[in-house]
């Protein structure tokens, strides 16, 4: 269905297609160029991981990439009761595992992978630290199998089901949109430079994102629940997916039955972080009075950056969770996609020098901006900055200086942690304006929506 | 198409942007011993005197290239000895490889590209922007390039920038301006001059006509250009009394036959030939000598390296390059047409390639790429060219042998695949409805056989089916079946399975080249 519709908009524009330099990849349908994209994608992030990781050669502790081999290790040494438990063989202020069950799950897995190919590199007490060149490779190799077996098929259900409610849509723009999502800078740095799992957690999000636009419920509970169930910050879009998907219940014919099959689903499977919730109140209200698939993504950002913004002990990597959705509305919101991903690379600049990833965050960005400002036949896409051009420009200055500041000079003996400080104040600010603004666009959105129903009711 | 080519310039740097960024995450992946050999040419120029360039022996990576690369290696140096002297410390610097000299030279092989950049620009820019977008597409994304230039490290990409700045103006009637830039090239990497015949012949009958006395002035001015830019590179030596030592170095024929992995050439099916008669003849009882000789290390005096079959010599081969050359040489001395030079040229490393001495499996690059330039002329091309890049890129993977980089280059020709598969159906489906999808399978080859539109033959679907099997082969049955014994098989196989690639290749330029039409 989908190739038919977008074949006949190819048909219609003709015209424009003959400079249209995206043409050949384009022209086969979402599939070929999907397959294409991804391909390109699995071969950067396998370039990307030909660097250092996060703890690299510095003992005790090492780092992520140490934990999560820890967590190998305990999972396939220890039986199941035992890997939340303080004991001899689990020590828990050693990398205890603090992620909910599916992440150990997931060890488990990758533990019996790497036991069959090197088992030195996950045997009880004597792998602590354990760093050789086959036990890397085998580490990155199971992030880019989660990568590609999780986030990749997620992205494509979620564009064709995006798509599939947009028939007007380009083939470029589809094609570009898709490039945004899987050639993420931040996303790839962290999962195969740092080193963690994230393409798990947010890519059974986007299954649940995409369920939820294709009207599959009960598909969406499940999805975000295992997505909760491997890392808890997942629940940062809670609030979104509880406001939306209850809002749809009201509306249907028996909804205490609705909404008990939904929770039926999740109960067993949800642990949730409540108290940051109060600060997402009006989206959360929004979308119950209103819902709308539209609403729902932006519900989604505004939910993520609340929990960034306000809550307790937030790492620096949690900023994937406010970019997914941001890439999810890519094509809405182009120039918020385009920002917060430049601060959200910023604050992580700190975090990726320490761990020798100078080389790959600057490829990445460059890689990033060339497609986000690809060369397109049509140009509208970028005439939609809405924004005082004069005060991005400074503050892009602004970023640049400071990125050579941090490089190349050392803070104050009194303020050593200075520029860590300036940068994170500079990110902040960008952050708290951008949540502003999509705050702003979810109650524009609700009041038109809301609007135009009441005209269909009349 | 002034206005095209003003949209579509940004295009071809966009492009080369994002290869430039892949380039740029590769930086640490596998270097080979090229890497210490670059750098050791670094340090020599830098710290040597010119008349102990040649004669230098502090390392055994000793200079065999021509005095331009020399010059090249000596401009780099500057910048080098500015950011870490070590890198040009001749004695200090021997086997450095620290994040600086390897983050230098390959940002040094990066920048050169721009060369090969302006190259295929410069031989484009006449063609319509659809045409040229698409060969851009396939040259600055070429994995040839990617794994030899970036991974296992070499310069090739600015040498074969010159290889397309000379074409393009021979194509554009130009040709004294072409002949100077292949002589250029020449003093960069005396390898090129397999062309000159060809060179040679188009320009006597192209440039060198109109009666006697404008053709024998225009002889003599192609001759002056060519001569001025010998003398430039060598006469520096010449005044040091150096010439001799260069020429030796730059011409060792004390190489064997084949390099220590057989490049897919014709010698490999020679050798294999010669193995399979002395093993039949030896069971029928017939006394066969079995050499003393290998066919990779040099000539152990008069002994051949063969049972049966008749030696081979340097002399030999340079003999049969030139017989294989010939009826490209008679087409152009017929009729030197501007729009064939790059068919020629490229048919002429062909040749050099598979009946060359010592060839290594690298120089595919000079023919593959600029056949790149014309595939998209019309449907034979491109899928000739389809299967030619493939089956090159795949013999050079034995060049990474890390398991580390197995991932990146599987991907890189898997991608390529898919790109060219992509570009071909636009350029030559077009009106046609593409067929319905069948269900993707992630294997090269698999994908263009399964897909309408740009068709490929059935028996090339087979060979490319089969390149997936050697390396399951190689991979993984090999050491199911035989464990550690026969550890040479995997690669012979590669060898000889491309080598019957890179033979089709060689005879459908041959068989375009004889029936290219005469006006």
């Amino acid at each position: 269905m989908e190739k038919r519709r977008g074949r006949k908009v190819m048909k219609d524009k003709e015209e424009s297609v003959d400079d249209d330099p995206w043409r050949w990849l384009v022209h086969k349908g979402i599939v070929a160029s999907f397959l294409c994209i991804a391909v390109f994608a699995l071969l950067v992030r396998a370039a990307v991981s030909l660097h250092p990781y996060s703890g690299a050669g510095n003992p005790p502790k090492y780092g992520d990439f140490e934990a999560q081999r820890h967590w190998m290790e305990i999972t396939i040494n220890l039986p199941v009761k035992e890997w939340y438990r303080n004991s001899t063989t689990n020590d828990l202020s050693y990398w205890g595992l603090d992620y909910p069950p599916l992440t150990a799950y997931q060890s488990y897995i990758h533990g019996l992978f790497l036991r069959f190919f090197h088992p030195e590199s996950v045997s009880l007490f004597t792998s602590r630290g354990h760093e050789s060149y086959f036990g890397k490779l085998l580490m990155r190799w199971t992030v880019l199998s989660s990568d590609a077996l999780m986030f990749f098929p997620a992205v494509f259900y979620f564009v064709i089901v995006y798509y599939a409610s947009r028939p007007h849509g380009q083939k470029t723009d589809i094609a570009w949109h898709i490039a945004i999502m899987l050639l993420n800078p931040c996303l790839m740095l962290i999962d195969h430079g740092h080193f963690q799992y994230n393409c798990i957690s947010l890519g059974l999000t986007v299954g649940a994102v995409a369920a939820v636009l294709s009207n599959k419920e009960l598909v969406a509970c499940f999805l975000f629940s295992l997505a909760l169930n491997h890392k808890q910050m997942s629940a940062y879009f809670a609030p979104a997916f509880f406001s939306h998907l209850f809002g749809k219940c009201i509306r249907r014919q028996n909804p205490l039955l609705e909404v008990s099959k939904l929770g039926l689903v999740v109960l067993g499977t949800f642990v949730l972080v409540w108290w940051p919730y109060l600060h997402s109140m009006e989206a959360f209200l929004g979308q119950i009075r209103a819902p709308s698939n539209q609403g729902f993504l932006y519900g989604l950002l505004n939910s993520a950056f609340s929990f960034y913004i306000f809550s307790f002990q937030v790492h620096e990597k949690s900023i994937l969770l406010p970019l997914l959705p941001a890439s999810l509305l890519a094509l809405e919101e182009p120039f918020l996609l385009k920002w917060i991903t430049f601060y959200a690379l910023f604050s992580m600049f700190p975090l990726l020098c320490r761990d020798e990833l100078i080389l790959p965050y600057f490829a990445l960005s460059a890689l990033f901006i060339l497609i986000y400002h690809g060369p397109s036949g049509r140009q509208d896409r970028r005439k939609r900055l809405s924004f005082n051009s004069v005060v991005t420009t400074l503050l892009v200055l602004c970023s640049v200086l400071l990125h050579i500041v941090y490089i190349t000079m050392q803070p104050p003996n009194r303020y050593p942690f200075l520029f860590e400080a300036v940068i994170m104040f500079l990110c902040f600010s960008q952050f708290v304006v951008l949540c502003f603004y999509s705050n702003a666009k979810q109650w524009s959105l609700k009041r038109t929506i809301f609007m135009d129903k009441e005209k269909k009711l009349l | 198409m002034g206005l095209q080519g003003a949209t579509s310039t940004p295009h071809l740097l966009w492009f080369f942007g994002i290869a430039t960024c892949v380039k740029l995450l590769l930086i640490p992946s596998y270097h080979s011993t090229d890497f210490e050999v670059h750098r050791n040419w670094l340090a020599l120029t830098h710290s040597l005197p010119l008349s102990q360039w040649y004669s230098d022996e502090t390392s055994p990576w000793t200079l065999d290239y021509p005095p331009f690369f020399a010059y090249f290696e000596f401009f780099l140096s500057i910048f080098a000895n500015l950011i870490d002297p070590q890198i040009v410390h001749l004695k200090k610097g021997l086997n450095y490889s620290s994040n600086t000299v390897v983050s230098f030279q390959r940002i040094t092989v990066i920048l050169s590209d721009l060369c090969m950049l302006y190259g295929v620009y410069r031989l484009t820019k006449d063609l319509d922007s659809k045409r040229r977008t698409l060969i851009w597409v396939l040259v600055v994304w070429s994995p040839m390039l990617m794994i030899v230039d970036h991974v296992h490290f070499q310069y090739n990409g600015f040498l074969l920038g010159f290889l397309f700045i000379s074409l393009s103006y021979l194509e554009e009637g130009r040709d004294l301006m072409g002949g100077l830039f292949f002589a250029v090239l020449l003093c960069f990497k005396h390898l090129f001059a397999v062309a000159a015949p060809v060179y040679f012949v188009y320009l006597l009958r192209h440039y060198c006509c109109g009666g006697l006395v404008r053709g024998l002035r225009r002889l003599l001015a192609m001759g002056a250009v060519v001569t001025a830019v010998f003398a430039v590179a060598y006469a520096p030596f010449v005044y040091h009394g150096q010439i001799q030592q260069v020429l030796r170095r730059m011409f060792p024929f004390g190489r064997g036959l084949c390099h220590a992995y057989w490049a897919p050439n014709f010698w490999v099916f020679y050798i294999i030939l010669d193995k399979l008669l002395a093993f039949f003849l030896r069971k029928f009882g017939f006394a066969t000598p079995t050499p003393e000789a290998s066919f990779t290390g040099g000539l152990v005096g008069d002994s051949s390296p063969f049972s049966i079959l008749p030696q081979i010599t340097p002399v030999t081969t340079f003999m049969i390059v030139l017989l294989a050359l010939s009826p490209c040489l008679i087409k152009a001395w017929r009729e030197p047409q501007p729009g064939m030079v790059t068919r020629w040229v490229a048919y002429a490393y062909t040749c050099g390639f598979l009946f060359g001495w010592h060839v290594h499996e690298k120089a595919s690059l000079h023919f593959v790429i600029p056949l790149a330039t014309i595939a998209v002329q019309n449907m034979d091309s491109a899928r000739h060219y389809y299967l030619l890049s493939i089956v090159s890129c795949y013999s050079l993977f034995p060049l990474l042998f890390e398991v580390r980089e197995y991932p990146i280059k599987v991907l890189l020709l898997l991608l390529y695949s898919i790109i060219m598969w992509l570009v071909f159906s636009a350029k030559f489906t077009d009106g046609e409805e593409a067929k319905a999808t069948a269900p993707i399978k992630k294997e090269a080859g698999h994908v263009a056989a399964k897909k309408g539109g740009f068709l490929i033959r059935g028996i090339e679907k087979s060979y490319l089916v089969g390149l997936l099997v050697v390396e399951i082969w190689g991979q993984l049955l090999h050491s199911i079946f035989f464990g550690e014994r026969l550890p040479f098989v995997p690669l012979m196989l590669i060898s000889i399975y491309c080598g019957l690639g890179i033979v089709y290749s060689w005879i459908w330029q041959l068989r375009w080249i004889i029936r290219s039409p005469e006006s």
